[in-house]
């Protein structure tokens, strides 16, 4: 009689293999058990030749669970596809009904995967991909659209404004952005100011070094900062926000009650994002050029006055304002797609965070975009 | 007593009255989860105080209590998610409070928790879901996890077609029987069910204690049941524990109905109290 690993005790008899289980049968011992369930040496033929049979007492049996129940069943298996029937004696009266509920349960067929065929998926995806970016386009234009008429509707009938949603909003993307924002613009023009003073004092043309941060800070730099910051920081809240509010199907449960969730979700955060984003970019601005300014006085000893002095030299009106020009527009960019993103997230706490990394990058994106476009626009109307 | 199964290509087929004519409860010798003294607190609102509990190996306890009275809150305390502010509890010989690192894990992969919505992992499949504990805490082979999970899929009364679905595409009572699939992945020893049968159709919550019932004899296990659902108390509870006014009360259904509390005399003695009680007995 050999031993092993205390899981299993054979004997032989003739044409018979005595197989007795002893120990636990359980998912602590499961990987030994199958080394030894494999290692069973196979039963002798008995005199007729016949293939020898597998005699597996369980009376000493501690202890089972599921995973013994089920590697005893794929041991069974496996000996009669091998033309050697199993018998199993000795069945502990506790272990019967769990036996039982595992083989039943063992029985119900897998669900087969799919048969593959590679190229035509392959080609399937690929246009798959393609009318899903097109229905995508469709239907953010189709959510501009209705943005757009409950924009409206809020303006011409102000009482459906939710005042209260719109404040907090205010506060959470205007207020509370600007020491981070002031932050990095305040570094911006410190570092413009640097590089330009470099390359300018070579020509002996510190003076216009004013003119380069004015012009670069107040047409471009100072929103593009603005908005990639409240892209970052509220266009992704916005859609996490609702993201999540359609996973707890709390975007359904206000449908039910009447509620408009564009009216009510989605107008008092672009509003509120169109509200502060011509505060904000004009608050960057000025720390952008402070933070010149600083720079200046440092590197070239321009003091603030000859710099606010030589500053209205170069910019008309328009430079100071072409920035306010493109402020809400971007808001209305950003604020829309992160309320978009959210209102797509589907199921699963995955999607939101797909959604919420698409609604930045695709935000950011179109704001480059739209400020190239602006521009062009700018430089043929001459403004 | 020992019994000859033999077993043939036919499906297994086990004499089921031998098998319930012995059942394998032991007579109670040790208590898997002993509360002493519990109170908890939110903020200064007490929600339990002084609650003394013992659930026996191999029962099935139901726990009722009116909404809010701290039925959820018991059991996040018992697996150690909510720290109590005073009393012990002490699952299967350990104290949770005390408990840290690796015999903390060690224990939690002994208890299963099935959670009041579910709490499936909604960016995994349901079969995936039962895995993520098994990869965690065994060693086994890919195949047979897989095989595993197949398996508790079908125990917990799930169609193999649910294996390959997303938590947010199936119905909420299939997201129970899910749920509890997940909890029994690791075979533990203690169940610990926050109302399993809540939400389902009543010929689906009477399967479902049927599961639970079955799987308690099959696997031994000890079942904590929080629950709403009489049928289920008359059915498959040996024990009741009423959570009334912070204190826990045990008995089991008639004892209860003999109860002065006006609470506990209204729950158990009302007109679907009484027809419960009838049924099951
Ligand atoms: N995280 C928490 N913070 C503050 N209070 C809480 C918290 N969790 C629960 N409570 C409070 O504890 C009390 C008990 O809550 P619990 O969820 O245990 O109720 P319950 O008995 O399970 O009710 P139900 O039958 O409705 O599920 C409630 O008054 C609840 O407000
Ligand atoms: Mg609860």
């Amino acid at each position: 009689m050999t031993v092993e690993q205390g899981l299993l005790n054979v004997t032989s008899e003739e044409g018979t293999l005595v197989l007795a289980a002893a120990g636990s049968w359980t998912l602590t011992t499961a990987a030994a058990l199958t080394r030894t369930l494999d290692a069973a040496p196979p039963p002798l033929p008995d005199d007729n030749g016949q293939p020898g049979r597998i005699r597996l007492d369980l009376g000493q049996l501690d202890a089972l669970d599921t995973v013994g129940a089920l590697l005893l069943r794929q041991f069974r298996d496996r000996s009669r596809d091998q033309n050697h029937p199993v018998l199993i004696i000795n069945v502990r009266p506790e272990h019967i009904a769990l036996i039982d509920a595992v083989w039943r349960a063992a029985e119900a067929e897998p669900v087969p995967p799919e048969p593959g065929r590679p190229l035509y998926e392959a080609v399937e995806a690929v246009g798959q991909a393609s009318l899903k970016t097109a229905r995508a386009a469709v239907e953010l234009i189709s959510f501009f659209g209705q943005v757009c008429t409950a924009l409206l509707r809020v303006v011409m009938n102000p009482r459906r404004l939710r005042l209260t949603a719109l404040v907090y909003h205010m506060d959470h993307t205007g207020l509370r952005c600007l020491p981070i924002l002031g932050l990095l613009s305040f570094l911006i023009g410190v570092v413009l100011a640097y590089q330009g003073a470099e390359q300018l004092r070579r020509l002996g043309a510190e003076i216009y070094v004013v003119n380069l941060l004015g012009l670069s800070i107040l047409r471009e730099i100072g929103i593009l900062i603005t908005a990639i910051i409240v892209a970052g920081r509220s266009g992704s809240a916005f859609t996490a926000q609702i993201g999540t509010m359609k996973v707890n199907q709390e975007i359904d449960a206000l449908r039910t009650l009447g509620l408009d969730p564009m009216e009510l979700l989605v107008v008092p955060r672009v509003l509120a994002l169109m509200l502060v984003m011509p505060l904000l970019t004009f608050y960057a601005n000025m720390v952008a050029l402070f933070g010149g300014a600083v720079m200046s006085y440092i590197l070239l000893d321009i003091s603030f006055h000859q710099f606010i002095t030589q500053m209205r030299i170069p910019i008309d009106f328009w430079d100071a304002t072409v920035a306010m020009i493109k402020a809400p527009v971007f808001a209305l960019v950003i604020g829309m797609i992160g309320c978009y993103e959210g209102l797509l997230v589907s199921g699963s706490a995955e999607s939101v965070g797909r959604r919420t990394t698409k609604s930045v990058v695709e935000s950011i994106f179109l704001v480059i975009v739209l400020n190239a476009f602006f521009s062009v626009l700018f430089s043929t109307i001459h403004i | 007593m020992t019994i000859d199964v033999t077993i043939t290509d036919t499906p297994l087929s086990i004499p089921r009255s031998e098998a319930v004519s012995t059942p394998a409860l032991p007579a109670w010798p040790d208590s898997v989860i002993q509360v002493r003294g519990l109170v908890t607190q939110f903020a200064g609102h007490v929600v339990h105080d002084g609650v003394d509990i013992d659930v026996r190996r191999g029962e099935v306890l139901g726990v009722v209590g009116a909404s809010g009275s701290g039925k959820s809150v018991l059991l996040r305390a018992i697996v150690g998610l909510i720290r109590p502010s005073a009393g012990r509890i002490v699952v299967l010989g350990h104290d949770i409070g005390t408990l840290t690192g690796s015999r903390r894990i060690a224990l939690q992969a002994r208890t299963g928790v099935l959670f009041q919505d579910g709490a499936l992992f909604s960016s995994l499949t349901v079969a995936e879901n039962i895995r993520v504990p098994l990869v965690e805490h065994t060693d086994l082979p890919s195949s047979l996890i897989d095989e595993v999970a197949r398996v508790k899929i079908a125990m917990v009364g799930l169609p193999p077609s649910a294996a390959a679905k997303y938590p947010s595409q199936l119905s909420g009572g299939m997201r129970k029987r899910a749920g509890l699939a997940r909890a029994l992945a690791l075979d533990p020893e203690i169940l610990l069910l926050d109302e399993p049968t809540a939400g389902l159709d009543p010929i689906g919550a009477a399967a479902f204690d049927q599961l639970i019932g079955s799987l308690q004899h099959g696997l031994g296990l000890t079942v904590f049941m929080v629950t709403h659902d009489l049928d289920s108390l008359a059915a498959i509870c040996d024990r009741i524990a009423v959570l009334n006014d912070r204190k826990l009360l045990v008995g089991t259904l008639e004892s209860l109905q003999q109860e002065t509390n006006p609470w506990i005399r209204d729950y158990f003695s009302g007109r679907r109290g009484r027809a419960a009680l009838q049924a099951g007995s």
